[in-house]
């Protein structure tokens, strides 16, 4: 469903990702962890097409689709997702009316009807009790005041209203109480389903006991040096990441 | 060239196609100012004698003035000689004969904003009578509002009809000597509108420029008056989202508001004249005077203004707030893009007791426009316990642009408390990208963005005026963004 190929890309110059490969089937859940600045944000965004980042070499598609030639809405309109690691705030918009709008571009790219504001209303109701959010929330400019907690929360929010095929989570978990936690993971999981596939960035091997990967992988230094299942997360816990990185150069 | 601006030259350049601008008969002055001119105009408008005499002061004194020098804005000088100060109103069957006979671009700038079908022959020129029954639709609302015993006229009618009236308000918040351009109107204006809302009634209508369908075209120089007697409340619209015909360069209208005891005075704008090409070539210099004045305890004033036409903006619609517990309101969104200028703010004067006013400026600049915001807020000694809060945002699209500011305070009463909130924002790239990330192209999600700035003031707008300016919006900002 999702594949890079040998990707190179930087900015002005300075090269981040430096030969990144990973395949990622319908129905499976990655996960991504890594030391900062090893550059994971970097990976979703260039997955997302955000502009003024030079792709030098390598290849990206999305069911047989080239991603590279598509603009960030073309994505979008395609199905993929990117939970933001910093959300920003859009005042005086709210959050209804942002997400109308995306959901009937969304719709309309895909040549579906969009939905007026009563059947609109109705449907990101039922998401937003799946969240537990409070009642202002719709209401509120986006991100405007909203705790760290919160911000992440809408993200997720906005996720399962817009249920992408591909959704990409840079560190959703990074400043949520444990509740909160576990109300943001059952949301991913509900979104979940043999013909989706998620890529999750985290620090922490906590949010993997809820939102449980097929494969971990290391990204250091802009190349996933180390490939695994569940348990090398576990490991990297328990270990830190000297040890991957150790006998990565050792490989080199 | 964006297409916004494309259509809007279009329909400026159908002026000359359709033959707007082709010799006028005889019924007109020939350009230029001076005594006799305006007796001819008075003359031709019958108008009484001391209407007269007050233009004449008004010239007098105007030839001893200078063209003001300071708002941030840069024009070629005006040559006043040049001016037609009387031309007979224009026989409509000089315009277009149908909409099949206008230029297409136009059309589609209605068909964007949405304007009435019935609306659009008459904004693009077409002689109305042939297709829209003005009659009707006029005397019904008329019948309304005389019920109510409130006057909605032409300034001329109300010249002829209610003299006393005009006698007795003219120039009592703008007088000729307060500026340049408003002694220039004292000495020649045209026409404009009158409303005279009598004591404790409450206008049963939105009253609106745009519906005085029958009233003669206004011309450059507007004079309004509005009175609203005691415990009045009347809600007026000025303009018309659509871009209008209009072949007039120079505008220097006069808006005088007077609420007396509790009377509220709801003043709403949306100007949208030709703002000029990609270059800043033509487009309208708007140089107005408005100004209300609370002459009532606890009377209100607001002033709500969406700006978007003119090439060159120059207005601050004030506030005099002289009664006891007295209040002015000032809500402003102003656009400038591409070559245009703004300069705009408000005066609120304090004099009365516990008087209160709010200003909420909202200045948005792309391409290459500069827009000001100046304001003066003044606390006269005798204002005890006078309040003002100030907020002026400004957004700006793209690195070319500029926003300015120029807040004035005087305060001479120490109970008095004066607040001022200032914020420059950008449309920031991560906010676009967050935006296309959820699917909206970036067009769009600058108008989301542009229009979540402006709410504050769009909430006071009227509602259906209110979802005009917000597509007016996003017209004037189509092709702001690469
Ligand atoms: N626009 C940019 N200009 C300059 N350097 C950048 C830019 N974007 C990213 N970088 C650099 O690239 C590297 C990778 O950044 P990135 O945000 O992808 O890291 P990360 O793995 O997400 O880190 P963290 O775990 O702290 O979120 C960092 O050194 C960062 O400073
Ligand atoms: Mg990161």
């Amino acid at each position: 469903m999702f594949k890079i190929e040998n990707l190179h890309a930087g900015v002005e110059g300075r090269e981040i990702l430096k030969g990144v490969n990973l395949e990622i089937n319908a129905g499976e859940v990655h996960a991504i962890m890594g030391p900062n600045g090893s550059g994971k944000s970097t990976l979703g965004h260039i997955i997302a097409g955000r502009e003024g980042y030079d792709v030098s070499q390598g290849a990206m598609e999305f069911k047989g689709k080239d991603l590279l030639d598509l603009g960030p809405e073309e994505r979008a309109h395609l199905g993929i997702f990117l939970a933001f690691q910093y959300p920003v705030e859009i005042p005086g918009v709210n959050t209804t009316y942002f997400l109308k709008s995306a959901v009937n571009e969304v719709r309309k790219a895909r040549g579906l009807p969009e939905l007026d504001a009563v059947e609109f209303l109705k449907y990101i109701k039922e998401k937003a009790a799946l969240l537990q959010l409070p009642g202002d929330f719709l209401k509120r400019a986006l991100n405007v005041g909203f705790s760290g907690g919160e911000k992440k929360r809408n993200e997720i929010f906005q996720m399962a209203v817009l249920e992408p095929c591909f959704a990409v989570l840079d560190e959703t978990d990074s400043g949520l109480d444990i509740d909160a936690l576990k109300v943001v993971s059952n949301g991913v999981n509900q979104v979940k389903s043999p013909d989706r596939a998620q890529l999750v960035i985290t620090h922490y091997q906590r949010l993997l006991d809820y939102i449980v990967p097929d494969f971990v992988h290391v990204l250091y230094d802009g190349r996933i040096i180390r490939s695994g299942g569940k348990e090398l997360a576990l490991e990297l816990e328990e270990r830190g990441y000297d040890w991957v990185i150790e006998s990565a150069s050792v490989e080199a | 060239m964006s297409e916004a601006t494309e259509t809007i030259e279009g329909f400026v350049k159908s002026d000359y196609k359709y033959g707007f601008v082709t010799d006028i008969e005889t019924d007109s002055a020939p350009p230029g100012l001076s005594e006799d001119i305006i007796r001819f105009i008075s003359e031709k408008k019958e108008e009484p004698e001391f209407l007269l005499q007050w233009r004449l002061k008004a010239y007098e004194y105007w030839k001893k003035m200078e063209c003001p020098g300071w708002p941030m804005v840069q024009y070629p000088p005006v040559d006043f000689q040049e001016i037609i100060y009387y031309a007979a109103p224009k026989d409509p069957s000089e315009g277009p004969k149908s909409l099949d006979e206008v230029d297409p671009k136009l059309l589609e700038t209605y068909d964007k904003l949405g304007v009435p079908l019935h609306e659009r022959a008459r904004l693009a020129g077409v002689a109305v009578d042939a297709v829209f029954d003005s009659v009707s639709v006029g005397t019904t609302y008329q019948e309304t509002l005389a019920e109510h015993g409130v006057i909605f006229c032409s300034f001329s009618e109300a010249v002829q009809s209610h003299p006393d009236l005009i006698q007795q308000y003219l120039g009592t918040v703008v007088p000729y000597t307060d500026n340049f351009y408003a002694a220039l109107n004292s000495a020649v204006f045209s026409d404009g509108s009158f409303v005279y809302i009598p004591k404790g009634v409450r206008c049963p209508m939105e009253l609106s420029t745009y519906f005085r369908i029958n009233a003669a075209k206004s011309g450059q120089f507007e004079r309004t008056l509005i009175v609203a007697e005691d415990s009045a409340y009347v809600s007026y619209l000025e303009g018309c989202t659509a871009p209008m015909r209009d072949e007039n360069q120079l505008h220097a209208a006069v808006v005088e508001l007077v609420a007396l005891d509790q009377a509220e005075i709801k003043y709403s704008t949306v100007q949208n004249w030709y703002p000029g090409d990609e270059e800043g070539r033509g487009g309208i210099y708007n140089f107005v005077t408005k100004r209300g004045l609370c002459r009532g305890r606890r009377s209100k004033i607001s002033w709500t203004q969406v700006e978007t036409g003119s090439a060159i903006t120059w207005k601050y619609p004030s506030c005099v707030l002289q009664g006891d517990e007295s209040v002015g309101e000032f809500y402003s969104v102003a656009l400038t893009n591409n070559r245009q200028q703004a300069d705009t703010g408000t005066k609120m004067i304090h004099s009365g007791k516990n008087t209160r006013s709010t200003i909420i400026s909202k200045g948005i600049s792309a391409g290459r426009g500069q827009n000001s915001y100046r304001g003066l807020v003044q606390i006269r000694k005798n204002a005890a316990n006078a309040r003002n809060f100030s907020q002026c945002d400004s957004l700006l699209i793209g690195d070319q642009c500029g926003a300015h500011t120029f807040p004035y305070v005087e305060v001479k009463n120490t109970s008095s408390k004066v607040e001022h909130e200032a914020t420059t924002s950008k449309i920031g790239e991560d906010q676009i990208f967050y935006c296309n990330q959820r699917g909206i192209e970036t067009q769009d999600a600058v108008n989301m963005i542009v229009n979540g700035f402006c709410k504050e003031v769009f909430r006071e707008l009227p509602m259906e005026f209110a979802m005009e300016a917000q597509k007016l919006l996003d017209v004037s900002l189509e092709g702001s963004v690469g």
